[in-house]
């Protein structure tokens, strides 16, 4: 009985503030993904030709996110029936443009003006019991373009 | 010390090609951290502790492949990869590879 009740309680904590979290993180991320509209970030490989005056510089961006209990506990359920797992859909894709965001903040906070050539890594850096996934890292990273 | 991971550098031309440098961090998590973590999985949200123990160890690797360029006299890392793998649990290696080239 004892673990029903702990269980129901971790349940209602994930889903409260897991809830809160995602709703504040995506305001944010659409704040600022407004602000840094000014530096494109793009995955081509080939920089513009025919402006050679440009300094160009590594620039990262990473973050680690993990999934609240709630969501991890949905998406348990998935595996049983299989179909699209909403609950890890939405942490991948915060994680995704939190890791773009930052790698372009490090781009604007040195004066570039484009960011080149992006290349992302996820990991998956720490498994929970089983094989759930507890939470994963993404790392953006590209050229950034300062003219100089 | 120019680092690139385009495989070329717009109006530079390559001089010289020295092949692969690289550089590796092996991190483990430490217990303060993880205890974090393990609440953070309940609530959800990011990870600030591990956000930044992988960008420190991300940072050294890349130092150390830094340091082989300069001793072998590059001036210049192109094509830079980063990778990051789980050798075993609560341990990441963090892994940078990339081109030793001299630039004009």
């Amino acid at each position: 009985m004892s673990d029903l009740i702990i269980f129901i309680t971790l349940l209602a904590l994930g889903y409260g503030f897991g809830r809160y979290a995602e709703k504040r993180h995506y305001a944010s991320i659409r704040k600022r993904e407004m602000q840094l509209r000014n530096v494109p970030a793009i995955a081509s490989r080939i920089p513009p030709y025919g402006e050679p005056n440009f300094d160009s510089q590594l620039v990262t961006g990473n973050v680690v996110i993990s999934v609240d209990y709630f969501k991890r506990f949905i998406a348990n359920l998935r595996n049983l029936f299989g179909g699209r797992v909403t609950s890890y859909e939405t942490l991948l894709d915060r994680a995704r443009r939190e890791a773009i965001l930052r790698m372009k903040r490090k781009a604007n906070d040195m004066g570039a003006t484009m960011v080149f050539n992006i290349k992302m890594e996820t990991a998956s850096i720490h498994k929970g019991q089983g094989n759930n996934i507890g939470s994963i890292e993404v790392l953006a990273y590209g050229t950034a373009l300062i003219p100089n | 010390m120019i680092v690139s991971n385009l495989e070329v550098i717009p109006g530079k031309r390559i001089q010289k090609h020295f092949g692969l440098v690289q550089g590796s961090s092996v991190r483990a998590k430490h217990i303060g951290r993880d205890l974090m973590a393990g609440l953070k999985n309940i609530f959800g949200g990011e990870l600030k502790g591990y956000t930044e123990l992988l960008q420190e160890s991300r940072e050294e690797a890349y130092e150390r492949m830094l340091q082989e360029a300069r001793s072998i006299g590059a001036n210049a890392v192109l094509n830079v990869r980063f990778s990051t793998s789980s050798i075993a649990a609560g341990a990441a290696e963090l892994y940078v590879y990339g081109t030793a080239v001299i630039l004009e």
